[in-house]
């Protein structure tokens, strides 16, 4: 029998042979479970699998010396409906666009109390990173405050009901861009590359993840808390009602998006690319998108034919991610490289 | 109380000027208001400054509209009118103006027909020569301690060390000397002139 | 912790604060330079409930930019203290003073003194963090613009020894620490977002008793009078008494003073403290008197001022004590309250009933250069931009 086993590479099969030290967070009974049972996020959500994850590695790497600042958002609002909260770890909402400047004031503030051994992490949705909370984060890049600012990116203000962000993939259909009048949803052309922004801010570490390799998204975690200063780790995570994917899709999907090359995982260290993922089983775009009916209007659909030219534009775009950052080659692409053609 | 209103451009130090000479006077055990009004922070632009000076608590906010005492650091403003508007029947017109100009105007009394005592000096001048800029507002602080007394020259001279870094200070400390001898000088020969000419 | 950003007329209380930070003068302190009014507050949110004694200073749009915040933060029952100098608000640009930024926040939940000059300005200040701390309730320190933050005058700065023995190290109430953590800022629904808000009233009601007795403790210890709710000037025997806030008292006393000279029954009331609003405080003061005319450098468009419906109110309450309460919104935007311009006022309103909402010293030239009082009035559009562009065309020999 030929069985393959996914994240081959990072041993998550063998987890139960590896020496203790050596095992993921999550495997350890002893685990922070920072964020616990009883939130009421959908089932599947990608988020707050995310936020359990990078939690509890981040609490690992500090010895539980750890604060953590939420944006509003599906995160904050499943976790802590008043009288209850979810967080087993401390923890601040302030308000939707103002997590990375609330982080970095925590930070300074037990910086002056002389207690940096306790460390910051902010995180919010691809809202509050990607559009109203993109200046106090640039704000946050560019002081180099030390905080962890972690994006959970399920690409649309998902909490308040599937709009548009700049995080939001092209054709993907929103409430706040249809698929009416020949429009096929989200525009081409438009969006923000927030890693690279992170990057060219050139600030101590940059990485991004998905919720499908725990491994890889622990490890870039503990790398980071490795570092003071700013740092930056955005996270792709899959949402079934926006997405309009099945709930037990979550995690497929989030590693067919990165096989497709649509989702690069790489990591930079003060604006250079320092590594890259392979693709180990590529997959063509279809396989990603079919199973998500927000892209539901790009396939053949009883009499409407569907959308392969658009298609073929996406698959254009994972081509060249995949040149970009070396995804299928052995050699290291350079920066500049990159600059020129992440934009769409 | 004592009303001193101050003119020029910005980037000359008016507002710097008036609040020396409030800190002068409070340093001299009085109590002085100073504060300014002016336009965006723009070099070039009118401005105008305020110092009140009493031996009581000062409450008025309000702009001086009766000075006792008119400052002009710019003399391009005097072509303004309103500069010297309201001046006391007994006021001082204070004018910084290059010694060749002044001595071409006479005792500068044409230059300001309101003011009862007109005084020139040349502090633009001082201050070049001793701190290498053309900022006329510590010179015009010495020359306005020997117009007026109402602030004797060592209070502005401590005001001035208080205020700028050492090197700084003791240059403007010597314009405002320079100001402060000039006008001495100048009064004391003025007085003469005025005398021989009414 | 000291977060900042700039604007005029505020500059130099973040200049001077990054100066003495970095002397170590404030040690341990930090300072960030933020990268918005929004961020400033944000950063101060999150310092407080870290645990750190924290301050801000803004004005004007700088106010409105962080109002989100401002709102969060005295929801969260967070001790910040912020100066704000006091700025109008665009549009049209203005950078000169009124009262028109900090009164747009009353409802915010900060408590809110008013500076009468910069003495009180200062002596504030330790007053605000203490009642800051003590109460959970956000305090914003108004000064106004210019007028105040750029006056050079003889004050006395309380020694670090004498503001120690006032102010006490901070406790938080609540506070963001590993040890035992705990959640701050979650959502509250219908069934208990209006006790929530009530309770946080009633700490910000406390000011009312507190204040008074925090400043006499202040006076003590400084020897001199300190600030508190509000205060009478010359009321024995004040028919008509002029109430207002902020720098136009020294001015207002000034004409108070002449005007007794002449024999006009008048005198003034000094409000320092609008929210908590000291209704019982005023109505007191002013149960001699049979006309307040309340001078407002701010008032709400289309309605009425800001001070005067509450001070209505607040005497309406039974037993109503009957005053008849009119406005006179003045130096907006800037323009100088002269004692000329108080003297014809303070005259007339001593010899007869004031209108209830006037302005002081209205341009009616210009006015009617606008086309004020003509068809052409009714024309759309920015008022000032039109005004400018009459300016300029107007037929007149140059």
């Amino acid at each position: 029998m030929n069985v393959k086993f996914y994240q081959v590479g990072s041993l998550a099969v063998g987890n139960r042979l590896l020496p203790q030290e050596e095992r993921a967070a999550q495997a350890d009974p002893k685990r922070a479970n920072s964020l616990i049972s009883g939130h009421r996020a959908c089932q599947g959500c990608g988020e707050v699998l995310g936020a359990r994850y990078v939690l509890d590695t981040a609490m690992r790497a500090t010895g539980g010396k750890l604060v953590a600042v939420n944006a509003t958002g599906c995160l904050e609002v499943v976790s802590t409906p008043f009288p209850e909260s979810a967080w087993r770890v401390p923890w601040l909402h302030s308000l939707f666009g103002n997590a990375p400047a609330v982080a970095s004031g925590v930070a300074a503030a037990l910086k002056a109390q002389g207690r940096s051994d306790i460390r910051v992490l902010g995180q919010a949705g691809d809202g509050g990173t990607v559009d109203i909370g993109l200046g106090a984060l640039s704000g946050m890049f560019e002081r180099d405050d030390d905080v962890l600012f972690v994006c959970y990116d399920n690409q649309a203000y998902m909490n308040t009901g599937v709009q548009r962000s700049g995080a939001t993939p092209p054709a993907a259909r929103t409430a706040t861009t249809p698929v009416v009048a020949g429009q096929p949803g989200n525009r081409f052309g438009q969006g923000k590359d927030v890693p690279a922004i992170a990057i060219a801010h050139r600030i101590p570490y940059v990485a991004t993840a998905t919720v499908a390799d725990l491994r890889d998204l622990e490890a870039k975690v503990e790398r980071a808390m490795q570092f003071t200063g700013a740092r930056y780790l955005h996270v792709l995570v899959p949402c079934p009602p926006g997405w309009g994917s099945a709930s037990s899709q979550t995690i497929r999907l989030a590693r067919l998006a990165t096989e497709s090359g649509l989702f690069p995982l790489f990591e930079a260290e003060y604006g250079e690319l320092t590594s890259a993922t392979p693709i180990r089983h590529r997959v063509p775009v279809d396989e990603y998108l079919r199973p998500q009916t927000r892209y539901a209007h790009l396939f053949a659909h009883e009499e409407k034919g569907g959308r392969p030219d658009l298609i073929a534009r996406i698959q254009e775009q994972a081509d060249r991610n995949i040149r970009t950052y070396g995804l299928l080659a052995a050699t290291m692409p350079d920066l500049a490289q990159h600059s020129e053609r992440s934009h769409e | 109380m004592y009303q001193i209103r101050l003119h020029g451009r910005g980037g000359q130090g008016v507002v710097t000027a008036a609040e020396l000479v409030a800190w002068a006077a409070i340093a001299d055990g009085r109590y002085a208001l100073a504060f300014p009004s002016f336009g965006s922070e723009r070099t070039g632009a009118p401005v105008e400054a305020y110092c009140r000076i009493d031996d009581k608590p000062i409450r008025s906010r309000e702009p001086v509209t009766e000075p006792d005492l008119v400052v002009v650091l710019d003399p391009t403003l005097l072509g303004q009118r309103f500069v010297f508007n309201g001046i006391k029947s007994d006021g001082t017109a204070l004018i910084n103006l290059p010694v060749a100009a002044s001595s071409a105007t006479g005792t500068g009394t044409g230059l300001a027909p309101r003011a009862a005592h007109v005084r020139t000096v040349p502090a633009t001048e001082f201050a070049r020569q001793r701190t290498g800029r053309p900022l006329p507002n510590a010179a015009m602080l010495g020359a306005g301690a020997a117009a007026n007394g109402i602030v004797p020259l060592a209070a502005v001279r401590d005001a001035i060390a208080a205020r700028f870094p050492r090197t700084i200070a003791e240059a403007n400390a010597a314009a405002a000397t320079d100001a402060f001898e000039y006008l001495r000088f100048a009064a004391h020969a003025a007085s003469e002139v005025h005398r021989v000419h009414t | 912790m000291v977060p900042a950003y700039p604007i005029s007329p505020q500059t130099h209380i973040v200049e001077a604060l990054s100066a003495l930070v970095r002397r170590g003068e404030l040690a341990p302190c930090e300072y960030i330079n933020a990268e918005s009014e929004f961020g400033a507050m944000s950063l101060c949110i999150g310092a407080s409930a870290a645990g750190s004694r924290t301050y801000t200073a803004t004005s004007s749009q700088g106010l409105l930019f962080m109002a989100e915040a401002l709102y969060n933060a005295a929801g969260l029952g967070l001790p910040v203290v912020m100066t704000v100098a006091n700025r109008a608000l665009g549009a049209p640009i203005n950078i000169w003073n009124d009262q028109s930024d900090s009164l747009s926040q009353r409802d915010s939940g900060w408590i809110q003194l008013y500076a009468r000059d910069n003495q009180a300005a200062c002596d504030l200040h330790p007053i605000a963090f203490r009642l800051a701390e003590e109460l959970s309730v956000p305090v914003m320190v108004c000064m106004d613009g210019f007028v105040l933050t750029h006056a050079v005058e003889r004050i006395a700065v309380p020694d670090q020894e004498v503001v120690d023995a006032f102010l006490p190290a901070y406790r938080p109430q609540q506070i963001l620490d590993p040890d035992v953590p705990m959640s701050i800022g979650a959502m509250v629904g219908p069934e208990a977002f209006t006790e929530v808000r009530f309770l946080a009233d009633g700490r910000m009601r406390r000011a009312l008793l507190r204040m008074p007795e925090l400043a006499e403790r202040y006076a003590k210890l400084v020897g001199r009078p300190a600030e508190h709710l509000a205060r009478g000037y010359r009321l024995d025997g004040a028919r008509t008494v002029f109430l207002a806030m902020g720098s136009v008292l020294g001015t207002l006393e000034d004409v108070i003073d002449e005007a007794r000279a002449d024999g006009l029954a008048v005198g003034a009331v000094e409000l320092t403290c609008f929210r908590p609003f000291p209704a019982q405080r005023l109505r007191t003061l002013l149960a001699g008197a049979e006309q307040v005319i309340v001078l407002e450098r701010a008032f709400s468009a289309g309605a009425a001022g800001i001070i005067t419906p509450e001070l209505i109110a607040a005497l309406a309450d039974p037993p109503a004590v009957p005053v008849r309460c009119s406005t006179v919104v003045a130096g907006l935007g800037g323009r100088p309250i002269t004692k000329k311009a108080l003297r014809m006022l303070v005259r007339d309103a001593a010899a007869s009933r004031a209108a209830r909402f006037s302005f002081l010293g209205l341009d009616r030239d210009l006015l009617s250069r606008a086309g004020y009082g003509r068809a052409s009035d009714d024309a759309p559009g920015s008022t000032a931009e039109r005004l400018l562009a009459r300016l300029h065309t107007r037929e007149e020999p140059r």
